[in-house]
């Protein structure tokens, strides 16, 4: 099963071009994810700190979601993201981020998640984000109806 | 709204700086598309390595959200500007609602409205939309925080 599980994420984080264009990581412990962003100079958004762009945590912060919930959910095709809040609590600084994702509802369509991303130490976190995500059906689609995404 | 010439070369100034001396801005491909005070709209072009989904082609939320943030900085400042105010600025929170996926290869543009600058926040509303901003992909509110000294973006 955890072999699995670590096939499955190899696969999605291969497979998707903006988790390459990140350069995001991730590993596993059991059903654990920690996601890990190495720090590239195409990711700062400020120069004069440097610091990260707000952007790339948010971002970086929804695929540890996307891809837990992958994790999670191997039978389905990747989660849509219904809406993020993100919080920012302290610059990015240019090193290694990384993050976590707890499933904290699991509905039978709708996942609340909430994602921490930290970077020297996890009890100081750089970011937060709370986020609804879509699940996708795990059988093909009744007839009639459409997936938009 | 019609600005004094001198202002709005500046703002235009500004805006280019943010999507070209940006690296992450520039990574991306963003185009500044216009900028008033208070008012900014930026643009990402379609391209291959920004997919989020390779089945769909659609564009991945993160790039959506990182033009959302950075054209809501930028209309804070040049709201700022506006005010001959040169303070820095740092995105407190971001709330984005996905309204539906993005044509596949079509260029994401998001406009935003800081419509409220007090003295140490900033309050902005934005849209990301591929045809019309009647027909949104994605709309976000942010909160800014202006001039925490030497330390904020």
């Amino acid at each position: 099963m955890s072999d699995d599980r670590a096939a499955r994420l190899t696969a999605m984080l291969e497979s998707l071009p903006y988790i390459r264009f990140l350069g995001m990581r991730a590993e596993l412990a059991g059903d654990e994810m920690t996601a890990i962003l190495p720090f590239a100079p195409h990711l700062i958004g400020n120069v004069v700190l440097p610091a990260l762009h707000g952007g790339v945590l948010g971002a970086f912060m929804e695929m540890t979601a996307i891809c837990q919930l992958g994790v999670h959910e191997p039978a389905r095709r990747l989660p849509r993201t219904i809406d993020v809040t993100i919080e920012y609590l302290r610059p990015g600084r240019a090193r290694t981020t990384y993050a976590r994702a707890e499933l904290v509802k699991l509905g039978r369509r709708i996942v609340n998640v909430h994602v921490e991303a930290w970077q020297d130490t996890r009890a100081s976190p750089v970011a937060a984000l709370r986020g609804h995500f879509m699940l996708s059906p795990i059988s093909p689609l009744p007839a009639g109806e459409v997936e938009t995404r | 709204m019609a600005e004094p010439p001198e202002l709005a070369a500046n703002l235009v100034q500004l805006g280019e700086r943010m999507v070209d001396s940006t690296p992450q801005a520039a990574a991306l491909g963003f185009r500044l598309v216009s900028v008033e005070a208070g008012l900014a709209a930026m643009a990402v072009p379609p391209d291959d390595k920004l997919v989020g989904d390779p089945e769909t082609g659609v564009i991945a939320g993160g790039v959506v959200t990182t033009l959302l943030d950075h054209v809501c900085g930028l209309a804070v400042t040049s709201k700022l500007l506006e005010s001959g105010v040169f303070s820095s600025i740092a995105t407190l929170d971001l709330r984005i609602d996905y309204m539906r996926a993005a044509e596949p290869g079509r260029e994401v543009v998001a406009r935003a409205h800081c419509y409220k600058l007090g003295h140490t926040i900033a309050f902005v509303r934005a849209t990301a939309f591929d045809l019309t901003e009647d027909d949104p992909i994605a709309t976000a509110q942010a909160a800014f925080a202006i001039g925490s000294p030497g330390r904020l973006e």
